[in-house]
């Protein structure tokens, strides 16, 4: 049993109860150099786990020393090791550009920042339902903090009614987690596998009743239709560092179901087998044409990317909802791409819509933008990230979900959603595009003459950090692919996660 | 007669937290949000089956145990939800003051 498996929980909560403790002695300076080494520590934790876990070993780590199905477990398994990696790749440049006033704003910003860390961390790593509930609130309420961090009028009203859903979420995950244990008693999610096949006939109607409400909670933390009506609102209104560690967090609602999904219910669990496929893949195309309708009517940029992080979730659960090893693994090559993608598209807008004066980041003729060359340019590969075009890593994943895609029976569904969306995609940008950077009337704001390079390039570095990860997934696509087919092979055969769990 | 009296309960509480979470007025729906947490509470501990008298940890005299878990169960939703009410009826009188008024889409008109 290594102790590795559990760093990355304990690191962040650690760093930022020191944080906590020692507020009010430290320099912001000194303040700031720690939140940045844990994140910094965080990713090397993250690629020491990936070097145990390649080879298909499935780590446990039991807390306390209570034997499964008994104590609580942490599992470290490809799966949740690239999602911790994603999550501190993501966590580093948001971090970077929160450094840079942000958390000046307000009170507290780097001890919510790294518990938001924890929460993510525990959440992918736990193989107990209920601790998952209890990691989920974790990040959660740190996720209010953050979200709310700045104050503000709109800030206020959106997280409003991010916290109210939420809540009401979380009420209908226990009643969820209540229901599998009455009826399975057991909440060890190897445990609840094996027990899901034996379930007599006449209890199968509330086990499918609790996994449905199950399911629903994780897509409202996706924000799958038609439950993503709180994801707009709350993205566009919160600061950029915020906004951009967010892109993590419905991915980690799509991890949920995929994880639940091939876990408990994939091939092994007798009736119950399967239940979620009438609905994943209307749901996810849905999402994607929605999504994408959001984006063509956004009236500002940063509502733009909110609901490019929606059609995102709906290409990312169309991939999982095939079922097949082909598509998971292009689910799991495209969820870095978006997370990266629309992590430095909303460090983007940050900085044009400080530049842009009092039009911020709306669609209307605004004034001539400084550094307009380097902006206008890091825009025009962003948006082509997000909409997919070649040869980013956008568009490898949308063509690896189409590929997997072929032999499937709603094959023209797809085919429609995936191009229309994308064909919708590329209008939209193009249109702000040209609005933000061409169709300037005013003259430039007093304060907006060109920065000097150095500035800007501190300036920009956490969304360039952002795009070059976008470009080493195209580099190094090869091995990725290697790597998602590989995780998609291990959810796939569940039986090897029972087996390391339950008789280690 | 006790699980009907429980179901009762829990349904009854469900109906009025999920009827006052409806509602368009801050105040109402935090009090929705408590009704339903207290609701999933009673919920979780009758999941260990409704049991009179019997320890619910090891001991020599007893014949039959009580089901310990849903009671650390229950322990922890309590925690977890004290916390958030404590949080949402903070962040709904900032939503009053900040937005002049207590309707959750900080509307005056409704």
């Amino acid at each position: 049993m290594s102790h590795l498996i559990i760093a990355p929980v304990l690191l962040p909560l650690f760093a930022g109860l020191l944080l906590l403790l020692l507020r009010s002695v430290l320099s912001v300076r000194i303040h700031r150099t720690l939140s940045l080494i844990a994140v910094v520590g965080q990713i090397g934790l993250a690629i020491a786990l990936l070097s145990r876990v390649h080879s298909g070993e499935i780590l446990t780590y039991m807390l306390g020393g209570w034997i499964p199905p008994f104590g609580i477990v942490l599992v470290a398994d490809r799966l949740s090791v690239w999602m911790l990696l994603i999550t501190a790749l993501l966590a580093l440049p948001a971090l970077l550009h929160g450094v840079r006033g942000t958390d000046l704003r307000g009170r507290h910003f780097h001890i919510l920042f790294q518990w938001q860390l924890f929460g993510l961390s525990g959440a992918f790593l736990t193989g107990d339902l209920f601790n998952l509930f209890v990691f989920f609130e974790i990040l959660l309420l740190a996720s209010y903090g953050l979200l709310l961090h700045g104050g503000g009028r709109l800030r206020t009203r959106a997280g409003l009614h991010f916290v109210i859903i939420n809540l009401a979420g979380s009420t209908l995950f226990l009643f969820a987690v209540g229901t599998l244990y009455g009826i399975l008693g057991t909440l060890n999610m190897a445990d609840l596998a094996r027990q899901v096949a034996l379930v007599p006939a006449e209890h199968l109607g509330p086990v499918k009743a609790a996994s449905l409400l199950l399911f629903g909670v994780f897509i409202l933390k996706s924000a799958l239709i038609p439950l993503h009506l709180w994801l707009p609102a709350a993205y566009a209104n919160t600061s950029a560092p915020v906004a951009a560690l967010f892109a993590i967090m419905t991915k980690l609602g799509a991890y949920a179901i995929l994880r639940i999904d091939t876990l408990i219910f994939g091939s092994s669990a007798g009736a119950l087998a399967g239940m979620l496929d009438a609905w994943l893949l209307p749901l996810a195309l849905l999402t994607l044409v929605i999504g994408m309708l959001g984006v063509v009517a956004a009236s500002a940029l940063r509502q733009q990317i909110a609901y490019l992080v929606v059609a995102s979730v709906g290409s990312l659960l169309t991939a999982f909802a095939l079922g097949s090893a082909a598509g998971i693994a292009a689910g799991l090559y495209y969820l870095p791409h978006a997370t990266f993608a629309a992590g430095a598209f909303f460090l983007l807008a940050d900085a044009i819509a400080s530049r842009r004066g009092g039009f911020d980041d709306r669609f209307e003729p605004g004034v001539v933008l400084a550094d307009r060359k380097v902006l206008g340019g890091l825009f025009f590969v962003v948006a082509m990230l997000s909409v997919g075009l070649p040869p980013l890593s956008g568009f490898i994943g949308k063509w690896m979900t189409l590929q997997a895609a072929l032999p499937h029976p709603s094959l023209p569904w797809i085919m429609a959603s995936i191009l229309g969306t994308s064909l919708l995609g590329i209008i939209a940008m193009a249109r702000s595009g040209s609005v933000l950077f061409y169709r300037a009337e005013a003259a430039p704001v007093d304060s907006a003459t060109p920065l000097r390079v150095g500035t800007r390039t501190r300036e920009l570095l956490p969304a360039i950090l952002l795009l070059l990860l976008c470009l080493a997934l195209v580099i190094w696509a090869g091995p990725v692919d290697e790597f998602a087919r590989a995780t998609a092979a291990q959810l796939l055969q569940p039986e090897d996660y029972i087996r390391a769990v339950l008789e280690p | 007669m006790m699980e009907a009296l429980m179901a009762l309960v829990i349904g009854v509480l469900t109906a009025c937290g999920v009827y006052l979470t409806l509602r368009a007025r801050t105040f109402p729906v935090v009090l929705g949000l408590t009704f339903l947490s207290y609701a999933v509470n009673l919920f979780l501990f009758t999941m260990g089956r409704l049991t009179i008298g019997r320890p619910p940890i090891i001991h020599w005299t007893a014949a039959d145990y009580a089901d310990p878990l849903p009671q650390a169960l229950v322990l922890t939703a309590i925690v977890i939800s004290f916390a958030m009410t404590a949080f949402v009826i903070m962040l709904s009188l900032k939503a009053r003051e900040e937005l002049g008024n207590d309707h959750v889409d900080g509307r005056d008109d409704a």
